[in-house]
């Protein structure tokens, strides 16, 4: 495994739980909706990680827990009904009902996946009632993806034919652009989960192989392959390396022939690298210290390292899976400091010990270290940002370029001394 | 269960954050799950502080919950003292926690520290943010002064004119999340000082624990936000026999009450240049040629009860408003705001439900909407102007510039923002007299416009409430506009049009015609009168 160093650390942690992956779901299905059954905790959690910039009409609320529902006054089951009947009067156009689980409700052990079939016999044929965990005790941020996904994969229409799946939410625009490159490769049948309508769901079977776009999908991915779908190893499709060979480990296991490809990919790399250029020159040398938040940490690291000439301070990563991450892991150069897990107080003892140019990290974190003078990245817009495959390339590199030119015109200083 | 897309108040343990952080030399464990950390960035973003909270997360798993979570919330305590070394800890718990009834409070007690332990119950399934922090302050407060209340030889009070000192008071209640908290403060502190009366603690914004045993010292307390502040206050009077303020300082007439209330209170005479008045714009502005335009003005107040009083108040008594609708969210407000609902004849809305506060918005079809930021959405959905005057709030809420609610200038503040959104007077005259010149157009930028360019400029507002219109009177009231009855409506002013197009639909609907013409546009503006 690369050679890289590979630490766990317990104690305080500060990371959102995985509820925060409805942030961006509920945008990718605008027919589904997230219902999480909690405490007004969870409710003001997705609310604050929400911002208000999405305020419309959101597609997730909250079924808070009070005191009766607690004492045994209120049948938990009953209430449940009663909110989500009352829910889907409201909003009649939803499709997909995802019941998400939190910490109160696992640990008074509501049955979620008894609620959703009892709900699903009610309303057939109206809406399709799902469940899956988001909560703090057992998930972090981007994990509730990947929950949401698994709830998903029994839905999926059985299919022996040759496909190509392109699985994790990805901008639309981005989205396009990878399914054009399969394209021009001769790859028509390329689909992707979830789908953009959480009703048209792509089939799977045999004969599909499937392309990790995220690299937080461990239980979906196994889920996949149980319905016999074959899972390719490859890096995650962050710079022009990782995308590069993403792209390829598809090409190799549909046998498309290599000179089609390093054909189609070649003109894509040279403009990719003529647009990265700049950003290299502001990001070569620069120390990075990764905080652990999103799970993109590990290909965000071996990009900035590999392509943009940033040294490596510290990888931090909510958990790791060594399985899925092992291309990444041998991308990465001698002696990286990885380190799972988080004790927050220690992990930003050794940020102020090392001074990095640049760190990446959760936004309540982010104001603090700017304020003793460390320029931050928020893990966040990795999430929300169109980032991934050959083209995005230099995009990528721009939002970590950012804060340093930022910090550069505030101090006055020209860019040649940064 | 209670459903909610959004909600105005975070749990109860946030309140108590709230709490910790405004304060100094404060530490708080609270037993929670790693995603209750969330809570962080209300602090770091919405008010854009440059320090974390004081707040160690025992950050608890599944698979602790077999195991000994004891042991764990222990681990955290012992490490945060030995690293913060704080002057007094806080030991609670969030929603979760308290599921699995570790009581870390008590398990903080049993360890011999050195510190005061203040042990937070806030039951987490039947309170809210306010309560929470109201709760801990209290708590705080009498866990520290305790001894000193039962001690009564502490408590028979000198009054300052026998010890031949300035009298001192304490501003008690403003926090951060607060609403421009930080300001009020600086600003009733000017005043105060101005007046001959020393200021002896703030709290909790800025005090520690050791500045909080010197409040028996304080000849009266100031009650600045009653939310978070008034069991204390109750507190500090039953023990220590200081009396405090009941009025809150927002507003010209108000802040007068207000120094009224505290020179009565402290035995002095008040000065006759604050019974004036005229140390704030306020009066002079609302009375000012320009402002004519501001008469009668339809306004809908929602927030929380401090803020909702107060605003209520200066609406219609010092820029003659007319208050159509008002209502809290605070369930420990909804009496006071209940009663002053009433004075108004109307009956206040006390609800949790965002989506009920905006129908009653529609219903009652204000010009401005004085709110939170859930209305300051719900306004624009209705394409109504709105400005912001309580908590919960946006970052764009906590300006840089000095902006105070409370005493003269505050008073000052409120006029320029609420009168903005609402257009300037002599504006909204030139538009009207030119409206049918050609280069007039709909999307004309007036000087507000240019200003921020933030999307809601009042223009954009407006012109939402016309698209707004369009879009639901044919499919939704079955009532037809007829192409002379829309090009009618066109030469209506822009920024009155969709109230204009409302009140014809409404009258075409009472009198049961199902086609708009220019005629039914003019009977029905004879008919309302506008
Ligand atoms: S629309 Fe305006 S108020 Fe609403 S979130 Fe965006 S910037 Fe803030
Ligand atoms: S950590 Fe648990 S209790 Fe907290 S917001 Fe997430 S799911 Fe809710």
């Amino acid at each position: 495994m690369g050679g890289s160093t590979l630490l766990k650390e317990t104690g305080p942690r500060e990371v959102f739980c995985g509820l925060t992956s409805i942030v961006w779901l509920h945008r990718r299905m605008p027919d589904a909706f997230f219902l999480v059954v909690g405490s007004r905790t969870c409710a003001h959690l997705i609310q604050s990680a929400a911002g208000v910039m999405i305020f419309a009409e959101p597609r997730f609320g909250t079924a808070i827990l009070e005191e009766r529902d607690l004492a045994g006054l209120a049948d938990a089951h009953e209430e449940l009904d009663r909110v989500v009947k009352n829910l889907l009067k409201r909003r009649p156009e939803i499709r997909t009902l995802f019941l998400v689980g939190s910490c109160p409700s696992e640990v008074i052990k509501i049955d979620l996946s008894r609620a959703a079939e009892r709900l699903n016999a009610q309303f057939q044929g109206q809406v399709r009632v799902l469940n899956y965990s988001g909560s703090g005790i057992e998930t972090t941020f981007t994990q509730g993806e990947d929950g949401a996904l698994k709830a998903l994969v029994p839905l999926l229409p059985a299919s022996k034919s040759e496909q190509l799946l392109l699985v994790g939410t990805l901008a639309n625009p981005v989205e396009d652009r990878l399914k054009t490159i399969f394209n021009r490769l001769g790859l028509q049948n390329v689909e992707s989960f979830p789908p953009r309508e959480s009703t048209q769901l792509p089939s799977i079977g045999p004969g599909t192989k499937v392309l990790l776009a995220q690299p937080y999908l461990t239980d979906t991915a196994r889920e996949l392959k149980n319905r016999g779908a074959e899972i390719l190893t490859a890096p995650f499709p962050l710079g022009i390396e990782g995308s590069k060979l993403w792209i390829e480990a598809a090409a190799n296991a549909f046998n498309i022939d290599k000179t089609l490809v390093n054909a189609t990919l070649e003109p894509l790399i040279i403009r990719a690298r003529k647009a990265l250029k700049p950003y290299v020159e502001k990001l070569s040398g620069k120390k990075l210290f990764l905080l652990p938040e999103s799970q993109l940490e590990i290909p965000l690291a071996r990009f900035l390292n590999n392509e943009c000439g940033m040294e490596l301070i510290e990888v931090g990563i909510p958990y790791l899976n060594r399985e899925m991450m092992k291309p990444e892991l041998e991308l990465l150069p001698q002696n990286t400091r990885i380190v799972e897990g988080q004790h927050v107080e220690k992990q930003l003892d050794r940020v102020r010990a090392n001074h990095p140019d640049l760190v990446v990290c959760g936004m309540g974190l982010a104001n603090p270290l700017e304020a003793e003078g460390i320029s931050t990245k928020w893990s966040i817009e990795m999430v929300f940002s169109p980032i991934h495959g050959i083209d995005q390339a230099s995009d990528l590199a721009e939002l970590f370029a950012r804060p340093l030119h930022r910090q550069n015109l505030l101090s006055n200083k020209t860019l040649e001394t940064v | 269960m209670e459903l909610t897309l959004w909600t105005y108040e975070g749990p109860p343990h946030i309140g108590a954050m709230r709490i910790a952080s405004s304060m100094k030399g404060l530490h708080y464990v609270l037993h929670a799950p790693q995603g209750d950390t969330y809570a962080d960035l209300l602090f770091t973003m919405i008010e854009r502080r440059g320090t974390r909270p004081p707040v160690t997360y025992t950050t608890f798993q599944a698979r602790d919950l077999g195991g000994d979570t004891a042991e764990l919330v222990k681990g955290h305590i012992t490490e945060a003292v030995e690293r913060f070394r704080p002057e007094a800890l806080l030991v609670g718990e969030s929603c979760t926690a308290e599921l699995i009834q570790d009581q870390p409070g008590s398990l903080a007690k049993g360890m011999g520290l050195k510190i005061p332990i203040i042990s937070l119950e806030l039951p987490a399934y039947s309170k809210k943010e306010n309560w929470g922090a109201a709760e801990t302050f209290y708590q705080l407060i009498r866990g520290l002064l305790k001894e000193k209340a039962e001690d009564s030889s502490e408590n028979t009070k000198l009054s300052w004119q026998e010890e031949g000192r300035r009298p001192r008071v304490n501003l008690l209640g403003p926090s951060l999340l607060g609403f421009r908290c930080r300001d009020d403060v600086l600003e009733i502190q000017k005043i105060l000082g101005e007046l001959g009366i020393d200021i002896n603690v703030i709290a909790p914004l800025g005090a520690s624990p050791n500045d909080l045993m010197r409040l028996p010292k304080a000849d009266a307390n100031v009650c600045l936000y009653p939310e978070i502040a008034e069991s204390t206050c109750l507190w500090l009077e039953r023990s220590f026999k200081t009396p405090f303020t009941k009025i809150v300082p927002i507003g010209v007439k108000a802040t007068q009450d207000f120094l009224e209330e505290l020179h009565r209170i402290l035995g002095m005479e008040i000065s006759s240049s604050i019974k004036k008045g005229d140390q704030s714009k306020l009066p002079w502005y609302s009375k000012s040629v320009d402002s004519n335009y501001l008469t009668g003005k339809r306004v809908f107040i929602f927030g929380d009860g401090t803020h909702v009083i107060a605003a209520a108040r200066i609406a219609k008594e010092e820029l003659g408003f007319e208050v159509v609708g008002m209502g809290t969210y605070s369930r420990e407000m909804a009496r006071k705001v209940r009663a002053e609902a009433k004075d108004l004849g109307l009956e206040a809305l006390i609800t949790n439900d965002y989506l009920e506060v905006e129908e009653s918005i529609k219903e009652c079809a204000p010009e401005l909407v004085l709110g939170t930021q859930m209305e300051r959405h719900s306004a624009k959905r209705l394409g109504i102007p709105c400005a912001v005057i309580s908590t919960p709030m946006h970052v764009q809420d906590v300006p840089a510039r000095y902006s105070p609610q409370m005493g003269w200038e505050g008073a000052n503040v409120i006029f320029d923002d609420w009168v903005h959104p609402l257009m300037m007077g002599l504006e909204e005259h030139l538009i009207g007299m030119f409206r049918h010149d050609f280069e007039f157009t709909d999307g004309h930028q007036s000087h507000l416009g240019h200003l921020g360019g933030h999307k809601s400029t009042p223009e954009e507002s407006f012109k939402e409430t016309t698209q707004i219109s369009n879009n639901q009177s044919p499919s939704e009231n079955s009532i037809n506009w007829t192409t002379e009855g829309e090009s009618e409506l066109a030469k209506i002013p822009f920024f009155v049009r969709g109230k204009v197009r409302r009140n014809t639909e409404k009258y075409a609907r009472q009198s049961g015609c199902r086609e708009i013409n220019g005629e039914t546009l003019l009977d029905a503006k004879a008919h309302f009168g506008a």
